[in-house]
């Protein structure tokens, strides 16, 4: 039984809250192979999609599970909506309420974003990604696509490749592996990966190679381009020679390490082309477990909050 | 003249090394006597038995927000939260709107204060004009309108060639220049401690080094040109080391640290708690505990509250959006008394020194900072049995970490001037 | 046992093991009897206990026919009218193994009452595909009706007192015996026999 009113994070859900949420997700993964892709359960239900930083992949996804489960959704990106006119998150959230939305999808480039905006509505509000905190769903996506995949989780060694610092990503894996008793290492340049990581209960690892031994999946995080502006490395050139994910690297890893990656890819960069078309590259489930962990997200939400 | 004499109380004046029972006779706005058992029967007698006597406690770190933020706190009521919470002197910082880089505003700050203060308020003048770090203000107009020291507080001095001519041309005048220890570049836009609860968080932090860097540049710089440096608001253990050393080699140098750096950790930024987002940042448990070692030894001079009020409004927004700042004027003594003397075991003299000896020689004031014969009638009294919830606040804001913590000491009265401005 | 809001107690034992694997039987005839082209037939199962209904009729009609009648497995939560007020969250799988475009489906379910989760039911197998027409078979049919749906197959009638008594279905693959019971809604209950 799920009791909260949102999901603004994996830190305060327990492994079994989990579990309920990825075993509803395989009965909405059935619903995708009939021939009608839909179930009426949230029929008149309004989903607001509040994104104040550009997406496509999670909006999207949102949209189709939202539809998927009959419900009505309405996008509000940043560039149109007032938040350039310096109406406050609050507010923002106070119309929508009063506009009678049952949930509030929110990314944000501030963490804990979310938090506030729960605090003042009482619609659902999902966590869709807030500035280097956490971005919940996709952290769930990823253990169902390592769960699907592998069966156990416990005790698989689990690399997660790239700029673990401002990643959000990282941060609800590592905070949903280590609650079913996986090993999770981080791998990047040590301007990448802040020393107090390990306080998350993640080993450091700067060496691609090394990270990878032994490695039972391996996922590879998406490099944002204008870092190398930052001086948080010198250039991407670099980067690619240091920690671009090789058919030829992944050696260094078991045979059969599975291969993830939350997209947009930079191919050529941090993931080479050959190793997306490998057959253990599960980077398409993934966008597909995405939707069927949305839908079973919403579904429990819909049904703790009624 | 009036004439008012506190009886029976326990009086601690750590410039006069006084610690037990003695009467205080005021005169008008002098005080008179200070011995065992006086008697007068033309004075108004107050009955301090069972309580403490402080003189007048002094806070140098103090955001009075006028003009400009009229809507965060005034003159009328940021002096009025003052004297609640123990202090007849305030110094108020200069990043007003208009900032006090001029005599005009400085004039302003007088003016307003003798109108609507109830303590006495003296005004920091800003190190460079328009506290923009380039061109250093007209410090000499300044002291002559009445500053008494000169900060850019909030800004921190950052190119250190202008550090160094601050501190050569304020040998003139004999004030501190009071800094704001940040490197900007190493901060990087950080809202809280850089540690394991920023990235927990996921929140930009700022690191030690950003603040240390900087008091080590300025022990460099007062040591070369034998300026005086006052550092502000020291957050960091390693701060601490670096002021302990430049005193021991005889830099003129003193510091201050407020009473959140010695009770709470970054720990109260979790649930991104606005209230708790102050700059400097909250640290760790180590840095608490280096702190503490600070006031022990005396490397730490002076306690205040860098009193920063913003409204509700202001605060309650997204954590990187929220202005950096806690009140705590009416919170600090209490927080003295029972994080340091309770808890930790400093003996109370040496905690009230540093809210009244040090910080008036820090500031230069001669009549302030104890009741000595002829000097300033400002004193408190103070109950360090009762218990009071930190709620209610008299300052316009109440941006306090500390929010609806119960507190134990309680200010029963306070005197300035000679006459009772603050009842309990 | 608390179910819905209130307490129970059994009141009677409609239908002891014997009678009810004879109805079933039965049933399973009427099934083989009424369909000549039984080889098209698939039979859908409500969860919980009418998945247990359908693979035992399945079974029987494979024992008379040698004919392997496929069962499909439903769960009617996504479907239900009533998602505001029904609290049990967990989702119970849902499997087809058969295409339904042109079949011939017999939904089973243990219990007719309202006739919703049949609509409901008709409402998610019309999801899957276009069958040929769909069939109702219900172990009870307990009467009282909502919506002009009838059973095509029914085990047993029995008409219940609405919101006083109830109809409990329990079967050997999940409650260890097999066996009917009526139940009767109880404000003060003290026995032993309490539900």
């Amino acid at each position: 039984m799920l009791k909260t009113k949102d999901l603004l994070g994996l830190e305060n859900l327990t492994k079994k809250e989990i579990e309920l949420i990825l075993d509803t997700a395989i009965n909405f993964k059935g619903v995708f192979t009939r021939s009608v892709k839909k179930v009426p359960a949230l029929r008149g239900k309004t989903v607001v999609n509040l994104f104040y930083e550009p997406s496509t992949r999670t909006s999207k996804s949102f949209e189709v599970a939202a539809q998927r489960l009959s419900a009505d959704v309405i996008d509000i990106t940043t560039s149109m909506s007032s938040v350039v006119k310096g109406e406050s998150l609050i507010d923002i959230g106070k119309t929508l309420e009063a506009m009678k939305a049952d949930f509030v999808v929110i990314r944000h480039a501030m963490a804990g974003t979310p938090k506030i905006l729960a605090e003042n509505i009482s619609a659902a509000v999902i966590n869709a990604g807030d500035g280097f905190h956490e971005h919940p769903t996709q952290g769930l996506l990823d253990l169902y696509t390592i769960r699907e995949n592998l069966d156990e989780i416990k005790g698989l060694k689990v690399v997660i490749v790239g700029d673990i610092g401002h990643s959000r990503v990282a941060k609800s894996n590592i905070l949903a592996l280590n609650k079913f008793g996986a090993k999770v290492t981080v791998v990047g340049p040590p301007t990448l990966i802040p020393d107090s990581i390990k306080e998350m209960g993640v080993d450091i690892e700067y060496n691609l190679k090394k990270a990878l031994e032994n490695a039972d999946v391996v996922n590879i995080l998406r490099i944002q381009l204008e870092r190398q502006n930052k001086n948080l490395f010198p250039s991407l050139r670099e980067y690619t020679a240091l920690y671009k994910v090789t058919p030829e690297i992944l050696k260094y890893a078991k045979k059969s390490v599975l291969i993830m990656h939350p997209g947009p890819m930079n191919r050529g960069i941090e993931i080479s082309s050959e190793v997306v078309n490998l057959k253990n590259a599960v980077i398409n489930e993934q966008v597909t477990n995405g939707i069927a962990i949305r839908m079973a997200i919403l579904y429990l939400l819909a049904k703790a909050n009624k | 003249m009036q004439k008012i004499l506190i009886k029976n109380g326990h009086l601690v004046d750590p410039a006069q090394q006084i610690d037990g029972l003695y009467d205080i006779l005021l005169e008008g706005d002098k005080v008179v006597q200070c011995s065992n058992n006086i008697n007068d029967n033309n004075a108004k007698i107050i009955d301090a038995q069972g309580k403490y006597v402080f003189p007048g406690l002094i806070d140098i770190h103090v955001h009075l927000r006028e003009p400009g933020g009229e809507s965060k706190e005034t003159i009328y009521t940021g002096t009025r939260a003052a004297v609640k919470g123990g202090f007849t002197t305030i110094c108020c910082m200069p990043n007003t709107r208009p900032s006090l880089d001029n005599v005009p505003s400085v004039e302003y700050i007088n003016l307003k204060s003798e109108k609507d203060a109830v303590c006495n308020v003296y005004p920091v003048g800003c190190v460079t004009k328009g506290l923009d770090g380039t061109e250093l203000a007209e410090i000499g107009s300044l002291v002559q309108a009445g500053v008494i020291a000169i900060s850019d507080d909030g800004c921190p001095v950052s190119n250190a060639f202008i550090m160094r001519r601050a501190l050569e041309y304020c040998k003139i005048f004999d004030i501190p220049v009071i800094s704001h220890c940040e490197d900007r570049d190493l901060a990087q836009f950080g809202v809280m401690n850089e540690g394991a609860v920023s990235t927990k968080l996921g929140l930009r932090g700022i690191p030690n080094a950003a603040e240390e860097v900087m008091v080590a540049r300025d022990i460099i710089l007062a040591e070369q040109t034998s300026g005086y440096v006052h550092i502000a608001h020291v957050s960091t253990k390693g701060s601490v080391a670096l002021i302990r050393d430049a005193k021991k080699r005889g830099v003129k140098i003193t510091a201050e640290t407020a009473p959140h750096y010695f009770t709470l950790t970054d720990f109260a930024v979790e649930g991104y708690n606005t209230y708790a987002k102050m700059n400097p940042p909250l640290r760790t448990a180590e840095d608490v505990a280096g702190i503490k070692e600070g006031l022990k030894d005396g490397t730490l001079d002076c306690i205040a509250s860098d009193h920063a009020p913003h409204t509700k409004e202001e605060k309650n927004k997204e954590f990187d959006f929220a202005p950096f700042g806690i009140i705590g004027l009416e919170t600090e003594l209490a927080l003295a008394y029972q994080e340091l003397v309770l808890k930790e075991k400093l003996s109370l003299s040496s905690v009230i020194e540093k809210l009244t000896k040090n910080p008036a020689e820090v500031m230069r004031l001669k009549t302030k900072g104890s009741l000595k014969i002829g000097f300033d009638a400002d004193l408190i009294i103070f109950d360090g049995n009762e218990k009071f919830k930190a709620n209610n606040f008299i300052s316009k804001s109440s941006n306090s970490p500390f929010l609806g913590w119960e507190l134990q000491g309680v200010i029963n009265q306070t005197i300035v001037a000679g006459k009772v401005v603050y009842k309990s | 046992m608390i179910l819905g809001m209130g307490k129970y107690k059994i009141k009677k034992i409609i239908l002891d093991s014997a009678k009810l694997n004879k109805i079933i039987e039965r049933m399973a005839g009427e099934i083989i009897e009424r369909n000549e082209d039984i080889e098209n037939i698939a039979l859908v199962g409500l969860q919980t206990r009418g998945v247990f209904l359908a693979k035992r009729i399945s079974h029987i009609i494979n024992k008379i026919e040698n004919i392997q009648v496929p069962v499909g497995i439903l769960d009617i939560s996504l479907y239900r009218d009533d998602f505001a007020t029904n609290t049990e969250m967990l989702l119970k799988q849902t499997d087809f193994p058969f295409s339904v475009d042109d079949k011939k489906i017999i939904i089973i379910d243990d219990v007719l009452y309202t006739g919703r989760s049949v609509r409901a039911a008709i409402e998610c197998i019309m999801d899957f595909g276009r069958p040929k027409l769909i069939r109702l078979a219900v172990l009870i049919d307990r009467g009282h009706r909502e919506l002009p749906i009838r059973a095509d197959f029914v085990g047993r009638k029995f008409v219940t007192i609405p919101d006083k008594e109830r109809i409990s279905v329990k079967l050997a693959e999940v409650d260890e015996l097999d066996q009917v019971l009526l139940l009767d809604k109880e404000i003060n209950c003290s026995s032993n026999l309490v539900f």
